[in-house]
């Protein structure tokens, strides 16, 4: 049963999503489409699953441009959110190795996401059409040397915010953002408490009891895979 | 109309205030809100600077129910995630389970047993009023008014005792799994739930004629605290507070997700004011509907297990997944990062508070002192959503 309609011509935008194959899914073919018309150059990536999301990665230096330029031309007027990726894998794991034994061998390549990226912090902000609900999410490299990407406090208000949680927790700067106070830490707490290398200091002082917990308990016969799950 | 006539005799006499500030050189005060104040809900700063008995710069200071999820999240595997994400809207929890669960399962390919989407849903909306339900209550406060806040506490006793039945925990159900739920409902449970809707469905008539057909919180919230519709959308509010702008946009019924929305006959409020009142008053509708919902829902569960076959070590497969949902406070959503790991990569939590409280530097200027009290009400936030 459909619901009922309030108002046509939008109600029928989103049932026919609904009802579509997955596979099939012309209403955000389009909006890449002309996502990738509008940005030219600008756009380096872009990642697409029918049915999903998009995912796209401008050029750091086109980032306010763009967005501007996707807020104006296609009305991706509503502002979602902003945050940053590190995506370096964390030396400390999920802070459960044994302080008694040597640190484990680690993965440290750092391999990007969707719509790809060449450097360890990503800046990413997710934008929607509040007439379409066709969300964006759309993301940009920030090199180690210069951690500076430009604000879009201009483009959207609300990313005053959010870009000032990203400034403490990442330590990336954003240039023409003109106040980059702290919002929740204290105003002398040194390091950014987010980077993958920041230890995660109440896991690093006293063993995760999850590691004792593995051991089976007296009269349990069975010794599977699922007592190691037995932490969750 | 009345609105109108409202908001303009407001801005008027804003503007002889002043103009008279400006005459009279009065000297300019520092007033500090919080962070233990009651119309806070708990420990939010709000620092204004007043001219006379106008705010001319307000600022909210965050932080002090800073619990840093995003960060416990990365060393927690994705069950144990939700025994966190309980603790963001402590009014709804059960909601903030939802998104979280289906992101991972939308990574994973997994989807849940239509019965046990159905008591999603369901308990997706009971939360919701249990949630909204103490909004109305408190909303009499903020005003003055003692009377519907115990009218509140008593009736959404009702709904956290069949939360509570059915999961186990009042504030905290920790019930929703990857791959369903843990537990069936229990027996005797849907006629109860009939029964309480029918209350509930008292309640909301009882506040609206306590309350909104009352001249003093009328007079308190009409044309105060108006956001209009392109200032909502460029700082991302969300849920009541954007339908209140005269934006027609609920996330339950405009995107596809496996849960069962679609499946009854219920409406989206909107109204064209954006002041205090409206949302104030779709709030009280979203109430109502929340009861049709469940109510035409208990009626069609069908048989069936209420758990997916899921391995017992879950291990999410690589990629990324964002899914939000409409929650009682607005649009809650999680983009979640795995790397084929145990525990998710990243989690970036997107909390409607934190939204819908960033336009108070923006909207108060200009206010009367009290009514700050009235606009931070009507804006409607849980400090555990927008610290985090």
């Amino acid at each position: 049963m459909l619901l009922k309609p309030q108002s046509e011509g939008v109600r029928s935008l989103s049932s026919n999503s609904e009802t579509a194959t997955p596979v099939v899914d012309a209403k955000r073919d389009q909006v890449l489409a002309a996502v990738r018309d509008l940005l030219g150059e600008a756009l380096v990536d872009s990642h697409f699953k029918p049915g999903d999301d998009i995912w796209i990665r401008v050029r750091n230096d086109a980032w306010q441009a763009s967005i501007k330029k996707l807020r104006d031309a296609l009305s991706f007027d509503y502002f979602c959110f902003l945050s940053v990726i590190d995506w370096m894998p964390s030396p400390y794991g999920r802070g459960e190795d044994d302080p008694t034994e040597p640190a484990p061998e680690r993965d440290t390549v750092i391999r990007s996401g969707y719509a790809g990226g060449e450097t360890r912090m990503q800046v990413f902000v997710r934008v929607v059409n509040s007439t379409t609900h066709v969300g964006l999410n759309i993301k940009a490299d920030v090199v180690d040397s210069a951690l500076v990407i430009d604000s879009l406090i201009t483009v959207y208000a609300g990313a005053n915010w959010h870009e000032r949680e990203a400034h403490e927790m990442f330590g990336i700067d954003f240039a023409g953002h003109p106040d980059l106070r702290k919002m929740y830490l204290p105003i002398d707490f040194e390091g950014f408490p987010m980077r993958k290398d920041f230890p995660l200091l109440a896991r690093m002082v006293k063993p995760w009891p999850g590691i004792v917990d593995v051991e089976p308990l007296p009269g349990d016969d069975e010794v599977d895979e699922s007592s190691e799950g037995g932490a969750s | 109309m009345l609105g109108d006539r409202q908001q303009l005799s407001y801005i008027a006499a804003q503007a002889a205030d002043a103009r008279l500030n400006l005459e009279l050189e009065t000297e300019g005060m520092t007033l500090n809100i919080g962070p233990q104040h009651p119309a806070t809900h708990g420990t939010l700063r709000i620092i204004a600077r007043l001219d006379g008995e106008q705010v001319v710069w307000a600022e909210p200071a965050c932080g002090y129910m800073h619990r840093g999820y995003e960060k416990l999240a990365e060393v927690r595997t994705f069950p144990q995630v939700t025994s966190l994400i309980n603790r963001i809207d402590w009014l709804g929890s059960f909601a903030n389970e939802v998104p979280f669960i289906l992101a991972a399962e939308k990574l994973m390919g997994v989807e849940a047993p239509t019965r046990a989407q159905y008591i999603r849903t369901i308990l997706f909306e009971l939360s919701r009023i249990a949630n909204v339900s103490l909004f109305l209550g408190d909303l009499g406060v903020q005003l003055g008014a003692i009377t519907p806040v115990f009218i509140a506490f008593r009736d959404r006793e009702y709904v956290l005792n069949l939360i509570e039945s059915a999961t186990g925990g009042r504030f905290h159900p920790n019930f929703d799994r990857i791959g369903g739920l843990k537990d069936d409902l229990p027996a005797g449970w849907i006629d109860e739930t009939r029964a309480v809707m029918k209350k509930l469905r008292g309640f909301c008539d009882q506040i609206e004629d306590l309350l909104f057909g009352n001249e003093i919180f009328q007079a308190r919230t009409r044309g105060i605290g108006v956001i209009p519709r392109d200032v909502a959308l460029q700082y991302g509010l969300s849920g009541a507070n954007l339908r209140a702008s005269g934006v027609d946009w609920d996330l339950r019924r405009d995107q596809s997700l496996p849960m069962m929305w679609d499946k009854a006959d219920w409406k989206v409020w909107t109204h064209p004011d954006g002041d205090s009142f409206a949302r104030c008053w779709i709030r009280l509708q979203e109430t109502r509907e929340s009861t049709k919902i469940v109510d035409q829902l208990l009626g069609s569960i069908p048989a069936g297990p209420v758990m997916a076959k899921v391995p017992k070590i879950i291990k999410v497969p690589e990629g990324e997944a964002w899914v939000s949902t409409e929650n009682p406070l607005g649009e809650m959503g999680y983009y979640v990062v795995s790397r084929g790991d145990l525990g998710p990569f990243r989690v970036k939590i997107r909390s409607a508070s934190f939204n819908n409280i960033s336009i108070t530097p923006w909207l108060l200027r200009g206010v009367y002192v009290p009514d700050i009290v009235t606009i931070l009400a009507s804006l409607y936030f849980i400090l555990g959503d927008i610290d985090r």
